[in-house]
């Protein structure tokens, strides 16, 4: 938006909002509501809490492992997908069913088959992230153009090469894509399997807060976690702007 | 046949009816300079070709004499009125055949008439009418995906012909039509500027085209856009049409257009 | 289109067996599915016989279970129940979310206003506010509405917005080329145009909407399918707990692959012929 000749860059308007949700918080609406400056301090006293730091380790920790192994599994799954007909039949049918399933109804399954720890949660984040890769990178690859590859087998390069030279780098904007949504949604993951489980990492502070009314500290809790994810997809965007150039030149 | 071609200076044209005047145009896109003072003139009945290599701002013009483009500086007058916008003495013909996908044949002929608040059964009658004439007697409920490219630009031109309109703009109206298709409805542009007395401004980059419809070619150079050139090819729009091609007069002015066109090619 | 397969199915003829059952993966859509389907469910039954866990039952005792729940009408009920919230959520974030898609696409102001919030929104776990609406509305059915509402809202905002703002510019200078008014210009180009896309953002609006009401259901008040699960793991009767999720995964699929058909099939007029 433009006011008065000076552009005015669009997340500025979220200053705005928090403006105003100071304002409501002063007026004591409702308690749930408390002044953003109140937030906003007890936020910088939350990073201090040991609480907080033993929690964050532990949501990056379950993080950390479950993105690696959607990626790990999911890149290469779907360009199997992507190259063979016969997987892409086989796996075709569940990675579409379950991308857009309802998996927080899952998690409860999760928590009686992997214990009401860690490994439930690396398994949500894993579970919420790996379909939408799948889906992405096998896109990318039926993306290549055929005459890249045959191209590339005219000037007599054997399959192998042509998968890590020609698909793999041709497909690689689309897998990224995917991978930036997929981190999105394994930050997803990560909140509902743990306020599911509620006695790990950021789930068990939630509750602790939300159970003793501390809305100042749920609050910033929340906005840690909003800030997070919006800097993880931001670094990812980053990344795929860099490789766009190829990408716009197909 | 005598297909001979003369040279004039811009300035020096006086046409008898001139329908459009475009006075003085400029425009700046930023700190680009697009087009640089266009001084031209439109007769009825005739017409005209922008020509030039991609970047002249041939487009560009075509949508300021529209009105869907503001210039920078600078006039158009239609009928002697001053451009402001879109107006009911114009009709747009889009290079994209720009047709609505959710709407039959009939409504997208039929759709100029229906922003106009024409009642249904005149409109669909008007439509019906110019359907024929574009030769698309029974598509009329049929849907732009269920027509080739070339019957889809068609309906594009029956639209622009069903509000009766004074002035014809067409953007590259033919550069997503195949070879065949294009000769096909180059001729079919001919009859059409021949029985509808109208004013056609005519946007194309492929010289022999330009060469083959026009009455005046109106070549542009680019960066910025202005005119370098006006060619009238004199030629015998009666003769077969592919005597014409194989014409040497014909093929004279397709020459001497490249030979001031090919220093700006690659 | 038929021609070309009609030429690769000469080919095959000749071809080795390779391309055969290349050719035969192509076409026989139908036979893949019910052989991944087989394959899942015989992996599920061998690994519940195994068994690797005590909690995983068999897929032909959940599948017993399953009739068990449909036949004494548990089932219903249940899905009686989650359903209300559901419809109710996504028909209230369709309605606010579209015209809100919709006026930001229209307007740079109330763009940059609303699509920063709703991006964050998206991008963020917005599950973590599910407990919040406990505190307000308790944990009736306003509670479920509101759960499924935050976190369908934003994709449909988002989707909309999108929608019109891709609207073939070719088609708005058209409909300005005949001295079409900003009203006809919405109402006969841009939303008819956006049409497609904003559907497909309803689709996401109801997966993530399925998503909230489970987890509304698991979090704040047991009832429905969320309670058939709770209810079934605290008595360990597993192959009772696994046949309500799977129930509440497949309709939720079905649903969404319906709203797919809808989408493609009567939406996309110029993609029906294939």
């Amino acid at each position: 938006m433009t006011l008065f000749g000076f552009r005015i860059p669009m997340m500025a308007s979220l200053i705005v909002w928090a403006l105003v949700w100071e304002i409501v918080g002063h007026m004591d609406v409702i308690f749930l509501i408390p002044p953003m400056s109140a937030i906003l301090s007890a936020g910088i006293d939350l990073v201090q809490t040991a609480s907080w730091q033993n929690a964050t380790v532990v949501t990056i920790r379950s993080f950390v492992i479950g993105m690696a192994l959607a990626i790990g599994i999911g890149v290469p799954l779907g360009v199997l997908m992507g190259r063979s007909r016969i997987a892409d039949n086989i796996f075709g049918l569940w990675v579409n069913m379950f991308v857009s399933a309802p998996l927080s109804a899952l998690v409860p399954v999760l928590m009686i088959l992997f214990g009401m720890g860690e490994t439930t949660i690396v398994v949500t984040v894993f579970l919420f992230a790996v379909w939408i890769i799948v889906l992405d990178a096998r896109a990318g690859v039926m993306q290549v153009p055929p005459s890249l590859i045959e191209m590339a087998r005219s000037y007599g390069a054997p399959p192998s090469t042509i998968l890590r030279k020609i698909v793999l780098l041709a497909a690689l904007p689309e897998i990224l894509a995917g991978i930036r949504i997929g981190l999105i949604r394994g930050v997803k993951g990560v909140v509902i399997g743990q306020i599911l489980v509620a006695i790990i990492g950021y789930g068990e502070l939630f509750e602790l807060y939300s159970r003793s009314f501390d809305m100042e500290r749920f609050w910033a809790l929340t906005i840690v976690l909003f800030a997070a994810a919006m800097l993880l997809s931001g670094i990812v965007e980053r990344a795929e702007k860099r490789i766009e150039y190829y990408a716009g030149a197909r | 046949m005598s297909a001979l071609a003369e040279e004039f200076d811009p300035a020096s044209i006086v046409t008898h009816d001139p329908v459009v005047r475009v006075e003085g145009i400029c425009k700046h896109y930023g700190s680009v300079e697009a087009l640089r003072s266009i001084d031209l003139q439109f007769e009825r009945g005739k017409l005209t070709t922008l020509l030039g290599p991609s970047g002249c701002g041939k487009t560009t013009l075509l949508k300021i004499i529209a009105g869907l483009v503001p210039a920078t500086s600078g006039r158009i007058m239609v009928n002697g009125r001053a451009v402001t916008g879109p107006g009911p003495e114009r009709a747009f013909v889009f290079q994209d055949f720009a047709l609505m996908p959710w709407a039959t044949v009939l409504r997208n002929v039929a759709f100029g008439l229906e922003l106009k608040g024409t009642p249904a059964a005149e409109r669909n009658r008007v439509a019906r009418h110019h359907i024929e004439q574009v030769g698309l007697q029974g598509f009329e409920d049929k849907y732009p995906h269920e027509l080739s490219g070339g019957m889809r630009q068609r309906v594009g031109i029956a639209r622009a012909f069903a509000v009766n309109a004074d002035v014809l703009l067409l953007d590259e109206p033919f550069s997503a039509v195949d070879e065949q298709n294009r000769r096909k409805f180059q001729e079919d542009l001919l009859r059409l500027v021949e029985i509808e007395n109208k004013t056609f401004i005519f946007v194309t980059h492929s010289i022999e085209e330009a060469v083959y419809v026009s009455d005046r070619i109106v070549l542009l150079s680019p960066r910025p856009g202005r005119v370098s050139q006006v060619i009238e090819p004199k030629i015998d729009r009666a003769a077969d049409p592919d005597d014409i091609r194989r014409d040497a007069g014909y093929l004279d002015v397709v020459e001497e257009i490249w030979q001031g066109l090919r220093h700006y090619a690659e | 289109m038929s021609v070309m397969s009609q030429e690769k199915a000469v080919t095959g003829a000749r071809a080795g067996p390779r391309e055969g059952l290349r050719l035969f993966a192509q076409n026989r859509k139908s036979f893949w599915v019910v052989l991944s389907l087989v394959g899942l469910f015989t992996a599920w039954e061998i690994a519940g016989r195994v068994p690797i866990s005590f909690a995983f039952p068999t897929f032909l005792e959940t599948l017993a279970a399953f009739f068990e729940m449909l036949g004494d009408g548990t089932m219903f009920r249940a899905f009686f129940l989650t359903l209300q919230p559901l419809v109710l959520g996504v028909g209230i974030s369709a309605l606010v979310g579209i015209a809100l898609g919709i006026a930001m696409g229209l307007s740079d102001r109330v763009e940059w206003l609303l699509a920063p919030v709703f991006i964050v929104l998206q991008a963020a776990p917005m599950a973590a506010l599910v407990p919040l609406v406990t505190f307000v509305y308790g944990i009736g059915l306003t509670a479920k509405t509101l759960a499924v509402v935050m976190l369908a809202l934003p994709v449909i905002v988002l989707n909309s917005y999108k929608a019109v703002r891709h609207v073939n510019p070719s088609l708005v200078d058209m409909c300005r080329s005949f001295q079409g008014t900003r009203m006809q210009q919405i109402f006969k180009i841009i939303i008819p145009d956006a049409s497609p896309v904003l559907f497909a953002g309803l689709r996401l609006g109801v997966a993530a909407g399925f998503i909230g009401v489970m987890l509304a259901e698991l979090l704040i008040t047991p009832t429905g399918i969320g309670d058939l699960i709770t209810y079934h793991r605290s008595v360990a009767n597993y192959a009772h707990m696994y046949a309500a999720v799977a129930a509440i995964i497949a309709v939720s699929t079905l649903t969404l692959a319906g709203l797919q058909y809808v989408e493609v099939n009567v939406l996309r007029p110029e993609k029906r012929r294939k």
